[in-house]
Parts: C-alpha cells; structure tokens; sequence
C-alpha cells in the first residue's frame, strides 16, 4: 500500500514521499494520532547537527515520540480502533545479556530509520504497546521519553546501593521533570531534591521534598545518588557539581546528551569511588513498565499533563513547520502534533 | 452499509495500454488503489468494475496480491461512462447485498493510488453526515472560461475556484433516483455525479483532497509518481 511519508529534506523543509507497505508481511499498520517533538528531532530540523551526520541522515522522516490508531493488522493481535504506542527501537538481532536499546545493530526510528511523520507506520507486533483509553492521549504521545527515564530508574535500582536516604535530580526542564515523577512513584520512600537555573521551572516540581538553583546549593547538602539530566553545554557543570555534593560510592546516572566530549573531575571520582552509567532510548520492557506504571499511579498522568506545551492540529506541511517552530520558542513543555494526515 | 467503488472501466484495447494495469513499483497502480480502500474496515466490500473482457484476468490479479481476505474485493462489469459504470455498482450491491436509504457508496478513480486514508475516512464520515461528498483541492492556476475557445469570456475569481479528485461519496439510493430522472440527452453531458445533485439543488459536502492525490492519466504522470516512491 502506497504511504506518505513526510520527510525532512533539509533544514526547515519538509517534502512528501511514498513508500510501498506490505500488507501481507504479518505487520501491524498504525495511523499516527498524537506526536511529540524531541530536542533531538529539532536538532535535524534546525540542522545544527555536524554537517557530515545531516548528509548522511536526511532525508529522513522525524519524530520517535508518538502515539497512533490501528488500522489493518493482518496477525490479529491488535483491533482495528486501538490505541497503541510506537516504540521507535527496531532491534534486528537478540541478547541474552545486553538490552535492545544498547545494540549496535539495532536501528532506531528518525535517527536511522524514518520517524513517525507518516501517514502509517508499519511495525512487527512486538513494536506496539496497547494504551488503556483512560490514559490521556496527549500524555501518551511522550511515553517515549517517559520509557526513557523509566529505563533509567530501573538501571539505577540494580546499580545503586541501598543507602538511600536522599537522591538527586540536576535539571529543570521536561526530562529532568518527568524523572523527577517517576523516581517520586518508584521510590516513595526516598528524599528526592531537584536542582535546576530557572525558579519558576523548579516551582513545578511541587510533589519534591526541596528544591535548589544551582546557583545556591548550601555547601554542606548531600545526596546518596544522583540524575544528571541537564546535557549539552551546561553538562560539564552539571556532572562536576554532582561529584562535588555526591556521597562516596553514590552512583551517577546520565541521561542528558551532548554534541561535544564532557571533561569531569575524574580525580573525584576516583577518590569517593562513584560509579557513573549512561542510559539512552528504552526497549519494549520499559515501555510495558511504564504503562503499568500510568496504570498503578494515575496520578502520574496528571502531573506529566503539566509539561503539555502547544498542541497544534497537522493537516498541511505548513502545519508541520508551525508546529516546529512554535517549539523552538517555548521555555518548557512538550510540543505535541495532532497528527491528521 | 458503506462501500468502496473503484472505477476501472476503459477503452483501451489491452489491458497493458490500460493505465490502471501498468505496475508502479512492485504492483499495478489497481492494486496501490485497492489497499488503501482494503484497510478501512467501515467498508464492508470493495466493488472494483472494469471491462467484462478484463474480469478474468483481473479476478487473478485479486488473487495473486490479496491472497488474504480477497473475500472482501469483489469484482463486476463497467458500464460505458462513468456514470453507468457507477450504476452497474449501485446495481450489483443491490442485487448482492441489498439497498436502503442509508447505503453509501465511495467511488474512487482506480488511478488515483495516493489517495490518503484522512481523505476516504472523511469522504465515509460526511457522507453519513451529509449524504454526497466531493473531493476538491483549492486551484492554483487561474482558471480561465471561454465559450469559443479563442476568446476568454471571463476569469473567475481563483480563491472560489477547486479542482475536482476522487471519492466522490453518494447515497446510492438517492444518486440512482436523481440519475434516473434524466434524459438521455444529459446523462451524456453530466459526466460528473455531483453534478446531478447540484443541478438537483442538494447540498454537496466539500472534503479536502490532496495535491499528489494525483489521477494517472498519461506516461509522464506515472514517471511523477514513480520518482516520488522510497526505494
């Protein structure tokens, strides 16, 4: 079946191409209904990738945050009608010991694969995840993200060690929050504080038991363990800053992403014996996790709807750069395309 | 009960002059067209009329690209225009499956394959609503009138100006009766079906098309379309 896919072709521009579905092959066929813009998607679309990594991506279809209605499924796993998420991750081999996300052989969807700005999206079943209707649409349409942070957690839960008195979340924006959230259900055992540069960011964290600007952190504050969800060029001050307040053998996880190498007081680290671990993307394990997760705590759903942003309606093009542009302008929140193509 | 009408009558002498039939990738551009009619599930069969010298092989197309669910393609004769072709339909469903006021019919140009899954859901949801839908995207040329041909006679204000695409969704009780009040004399000149009812004073619902829902009517538009498939 013939499919439109909106694909980026150069910065700012979006063009209309067609693939060819295979309605026989045993995949699942999704219609997009709710997407969501990622930092990296305006990455591309505002090229300020490396000059030789938008060559060889584009053109590409973006958006790997997204939410969709089935339409045709030929294996009879899904209803035509339901609501579904797409996970992005495309493994193409199986491990025993290492996660899908972290293959090098898998692909991953508007990065090295197209994204969701389609009119379809075809995927083996193992790529959707039911949504039970009482979730919030426009919330679901980041579950990605969510996915990611829960990924995180749960890496954390196996790393860290059990003194957990008092944990810490650096960053204000929306990764930094909806880790925050999830930590709050997880662990609601532990102090949780948050530390970001924005006051009125950090006032949304209300469910946090102390809130502090990077700027005033009482010298003698400690945490058994931390999040870095801060990336780019603030990273290094980030990471630094966490080894300085850090309590010996705590562990560091990153979550934020950065174009450039980040120099850390590795002497630090060394001294106080931290462990430090990266998390990135998320695999159908997590994602499962955390549909369970808005299924156990649906007040997790009510505070993730407080970093919805502009939710604007897709028919045309026009639309499509509309929607990224409004993003580029926002101070926080998630941009959420209804998608009607 | 709502029904997809693929029209795929012609007059070629061959099947492999007819463009409906040439392949555009891996299937003939029929079969493109078919599959995004195939996956709505409102419909409850696709009516594909071609020429009765074509049915057979046709029939054998279905069965080599649907071998799943071709239960739900069904195939019949076209009529002579467009018009009969979509009366053989009307005809055929009612014979088969019955006709009342409420059945609705989404014909289609078998050679308009990029028709997007928004426009026959909305061609389906206002045909309910309203009864008889056209396709139209807003011109963008100017159109310009002229009784002679030598001379323009006027130049219609653009922004009030579309062009026509398919579906076309009717009421195939009301369309057949309309259709059937004419003379012989204008069901030749009233080659659209929207037509009728506009001349018959019903409102006909305007839903928004696609620029590359394009009709596949010459060798250079089946370059177009090929040129923008991913491969």
């Amino acid at each position: 079946m013939l499919n439109t896919v909106y694909r980026l072709v150069a910065p700012r521009r979006f063009e209309v191409a067609f693939n060819d579905i295979d309605l026989q092959k045993g995949q699942v066929v999704v219609r997009p209904t709710y997407l969501s813009i990622c930092h990296a998607d305006q990455r591309y679309y505002q090229g300020t990738r490396p000059i030789e990594v938008m060559k060889q991506k584009l053109p590409m279809a973006l958006i790997h945050e997204g939410l969709g209605e089935v339409v045709y499924d030929a294996t009879g796993t899904f209803q035509s009608g339901d609501s579904v998420i797409m996970i992005p991750n495309i493994p193409k081999e199986k491990d025993a010991v290492i996660a899908e996300n972290y293959l090098r052989s898998s692909k991953f969807r508007a990065s090295s694969y197209d994204g969701f700005m389609q009119e379809h999206v075809a995927l083996e079943p193992d790529r959707v995840i039911p949504l039970d209707s009482s979730v919030d649409k426009v919330v679901a349409a980041f579950t990605e993200l969510v996915s990611v942070s829960v990924h995180a957690l749960c890496r954390f839960d196996s790393i860290a060690h059990q003194r957990r008195n008092v944990i810490g979340v650096w960053g204000d924006g929306n990764l930094a929050y909806i880790t925050a959230v999830f930590f709050r259900a997880m662990f609601p055992a532990v102090s949780l504080y948050v530390f970001g540069v924005h006051q009125e960011k950090l006032s949304q964290f209300s469910f946090a038991d102390g809130t502090f600007l990077v700027t005033d952190i009482p010298p003698d504050l400690s945490v058994d363990h931390a999040f870095e969800c801060v990336g780019g060029e603030a990273s290094q001050r980030a990471i630094n800053q966490i080894i300085d307040h850090i309590c010996p053998e705590g562990t560091i996880s990153l979550l934020g992403v950065s174009e450039y190498p980040v120099p850390i007081n590795t002497r630090m680290v060394l001294e106080k014996g931290l462990r430090i671990f990266g998390s990135s993307r998320s695999g159908r394990d997590d994602f499962l996790k955390t549909v369970s997760l808005y299924r156990s705590h649906p007040e997790i759903v009510g505070y993730l709807s407080n970093i919805v942003g502009a939710q604007i309606e897709i028919r045309t093009i026009a639309d499509m750069n509309r929607a990224f542009e409004t993003d580029i302008h926002k101070s926080i929140g998630k941009t959420i395309m209804i998608w009607n193509k | 009960m709502v029904f997809g009408v693929i029209l795929a009558g012609g007059n070629e002498q061959s099947m492999e002059e007819a463009k409906q039939y040439k392949m555009l990738g891996s299937k003939p551009v029929l079969v493109h067209t078919i599959e995004k009619f195939y996956i709505h599930e409102k419909l409850k069969k696709i009516l594909v009329l071609c020429p009765e010298r074509w049915l057979d092989d046709t029939q054998k197309i279905m069965e080599r690209y649907f071998p799943v669910g071709k239960e739900r393609i069904v195939l019949t004769k076209s009529g002579d225009t467009r018009n009969e072709t979509i009366m053989n339909g009307v005809a055929f469903i009612e014979e088969h499956y019955g006709l009342d006021e409420d059945t609705l019919i989404v014909t289609h140009d078998s050679v308009r394959p990029f028709v997007s899954y928004r426009i026959i859901e909305e061609n389906i949801a206002y045909g309910l609503k309203y009864g008889v839908v056209d396709t139209v995207v807003p011109a963008s040329d100017t159109l310009v009138y002229s009784e002679d041909g030598t001379e323009i006679t006027s130049v219609p204000k653009r922004s009030v100006m579309y062009q026509g695409q398919t579906p076309q969704t009717f009421r195939a009780h009301k369309l057949r009766e309309l259709y059937q009040r004419l003379s012989d004399k204008e069901k030749t000149v009233l080659t659209d079906a929207c037509k009728i009812f506009v001349l018959n004073g019903e409102k006909v619902y305007l839903v928004e098309g696609e620029i590359f829902n394009i009709k596949i009517t010459y060798p250079y538009d089946l370059k177009v379309a090929e040129s923008l498939m991913i491969l």
